[in-house]
């Protein structure tokens, strides 16, 4: 299949200094085989990728002072690495602040990029975010140079910490991780939207179907960031790129300026100077 | 040469191995073994090296042994399963002991998207009710409303099943085993012609799994890690898959109370270690399967590392006289006879198989 291709003029986004076109961020998990995940990010023409780094991955074991360096040379790593695209490494999977800072410091050994999408779960039937804990691990973490991506709620409050702890991309859930509901609470991402006007803004987790993220980028959102809902299809690789498709045209539409609802018709063909009959 | 019709049976036999093809088969895995039988069926003097004391015991020795095709259909290439359907045939076909039971696929209530999303991607079961559950595995009666049954699949004991093949290519087929010997690369030398490993053979097989990453530069490890338990208080059939978001299991009953919880699929080649936190999520798996593996007995905990390819796909490759047969990923018991077939009709006919063979190279 042909990859993605913007129909459009550049129209860059930016985290943390660093410029991209493509508002597709793609998670790498569960996919089918790397061959098939390579191909649905090429598909897609996505260029940044979160990759998770689940601890087990040998780094614990004693006696390994560079847990990171130990990992680096890994088949799977080095697949990644090879496709030419931005890393955000991510803590998914951490309950707890000590868990989270401690893979992004593997990760950014393993990675090499100061940048972390920062994930402390406090439940696991919702995956809900540990705000409390949220918010002080992205001190931390910011305090220790990492420019961290947090995935947290669309509650306006802890968003506010979360800047204020030096965040400066706020990653708001459309809906549970994995649940495919996507934009749970349509009202309070656009408040989210209306309250941080030059904050990027990504919808992380929940969506399901490319009409989701289309919704969110109408909203002005500036990307989306999603895993199983291409990772599970059928055809991963077909709906990489039916996301890439739907995130254009809700951007797009977002911005050539939508008219505003109403509540009664009003007519598309004008009525002034029409025949009169009988 | 005499006209070997006029010889007496041990002259003819004398004869006929004399003119056989020698084959070095390097690996007494899944695939080593299963290869020195489609070898040794056409007729070939085979001797299979192997670094280890017995056969079967690197990540064979870990293997679910799930005969289920169509249940893999659910994730992997539609290649997994046409090779699968092969290699079923023969494992009941060879070994003794491989119950063709079927096998079912469960959800939590919770998880029903999950079940419906498997149904849609494969076919060959039947959904099945809460009853209809009770009539197949009484045990489990009551405990789910809904489920697939797979009635066309079987599942064998990876263990036993090994030993059982490694027994009849000894007495019936003459095969020589060299267990603990040295196979690592300074020996072995598959790119060169003449590779020392044994200059009598005409045809090495390298079958050795993720050791042949010295060769084969796309060959990765995909850590898998299983338990064994032990329980009177359950007895199941056939193998059971809990679909989960997170967490998908397997339960493979051994026999005599014995059951194989598998597997989990990590990026990652580190062997041995187990996790707590894997066996924290293959245990409460199980337990939600049905409470009493909460008071089974630990009987085993291990882990390996499996071969895979980019594509999770197997492969046959040839480098001079020297063909490698690896990447089974998951499937080893599914994929290992319909590659060794092929891998044997490459070298004796000359037969091409594109579907496994990626580079090539038509020669011989």
């Amino acid at each position: 299949m042909d990859a993605y291709t913007p129909h459009t003029a550049a129209d860059p986004v930016e985290f943390y200094g660093t410029q991209v076109n493509s508002r597709l961020l793609l998670g790498t998990a569960q996919y089918p085989s790397p061959a098939i995940l390579a191909e649905a990010i090429r598909a897609s023409a996505a260029e940044i990728v979160t990759v998770s780094l689940r601890r087990e991955s040998g780094a614990a074991k004693a006696g390994q002072s560079e847990p990171g360096k130990a990992l680096a040379g890994q088949s799977f790593w080095q697949l990644i690495r090879d496709l030419g695209v931005k890393v955000l490494p991510n803590t998914a999977g951490c309950k707890t602040v000590k868990e989270a800072v401690t893979t992004a410091e593997m990760a950014r050994e393993l990675f090499d990029t100061p940048w972390i999408k920062l994930e402390v779960i406090g439940e696991d039937d919702t995956l809900q975010p540990d705000v409390f804990g949220l918010v002080e691990a992205a001190r931390i973490l910011t305090r220790d140079g990492f420019q961290v991506f947090p995935y947290t709620t669309d509650d306006l409050i802890v968003a506010d910490k979360l800047l204020a702890a030096g965040c400066e991309v706020l990653m708001p859930w459309g809906a549970p991780i994995g649940s495919g509901r996507g934009l749970n609470n349509p009202y309070g991402l656009r408040s989210m939207r209306a309250h941080f006007p030059r904050v990027p803004l990504v919808v992380d987790a929940g969506v399901g179907l490319p009409s989701h993220a289309a919704a969110a980028m109408e909203f002005g959102y500036d990307a989306v960031l999603l895993n199983t809902a291409v990772a599970k299809a059928g055809d991963p690789v077909k709906m990489a790129r039916a996301f890439a498709l739907a995130i254009e045209a809700g951007r797009e539409g977002f911005r050539a300026d939508p008219m505003e609802a109403r509540d009664m018709a009003a007519p598309s063909t004008p009525v002034m100077g029409q025949a009169h009959f009988g | 040469m005499s006209d070997p019709i006029t010889l007496d049976h041990d002259e003819a036999a004398t004869a006929r191995a004399a003119n056989a093809m020698r084959v070095t088969i390097v690996g007494a895995g899944v695939a080593g073994l299963t290869c020195a039988h489609a070898f040794a069926q056409r007729g070939a003097q085979v001797t299979v090296i192997e670094r280890k004391s017995g056969s079967g015991q690197g990540c064979s020795w870990y293997a679910g042994g799930m005969l289920a095709p169509w249940c893999e259909r659910e994730s992997a290439e539609p290649l997994v399963a046409e090779l699968g359907f092969e290699s079923l045939d023969y494992w009941r076909r060879e070994v003794p002991g491989v119950p063709a039971e079927g096998s079912l696929v469960l959800a939590q209530a919770r998880d029903l998207p999950d079940l419906k999303r498997f149904s849609r991607r494969t076919e060959g079961y039947e959904w099945i009710d809460g009853a209809r559950l009770g009539e197949l595995e009484p045990d489990l009666a009551g405990r789910f409303e809904q489920g697939l049954f797979f009635p066309t699949e079987a599942h064998l004991e990876p263990r036993k099943a090994l030993a059982a093949l490694t027994g009849r290519l000894v007495s019936e087929y003459g095969v020589t085993f060299r267990y603990q010997s040295d196979v690592s690369s300074e020996v072995y030398d598959p790119a060169s012609s003449s590779a020392p490993v044994d200059d009598e053979a005409d045809v090495v097989l390298d079958c050795r799994g993720l050791a042949a990453r010295d060769v084969l530069a796309d060959l990765r490890g995909v850590k898998g890690e299983m338990l064994v338990l032990y329980s009177t208080e359950i007895s199941l059939k056939r193998p059971v898959r809990m679909l989960h978001p997170r967490i998908p299991v397997y339960i493979v009953p051994r026999g005599d109370g014995h059951f194989m919880i598998g597997a989990t699929s990590i990026e990652n080649d580190e062997r041995g270690r187990v996790t707590g936190r894997s066996l924290l999520e293959l245990l409460s798996a199980v337990y939600a399967l049905h409470p009493a593996f909460g008071e089974a007995e630990v009987v085993e905990i291990g882990a390996d590392v499996r071969p895979a390819f980019p594509d999770n796909l197997p492969r046959i490759r040839r480098r001079g006289r020297t063909i490698l047969v690896n990447g089974f990923y998951r499937h080893g018991f599914l994929l290992a006879p319909a590659l060794a077939r092929r891998a044997a009709e490459l070298a004796f006919d000359g037969t091409h198989f594109p579907e496994v063979m990626d580079e090539d190279r038509r020669e011989w």
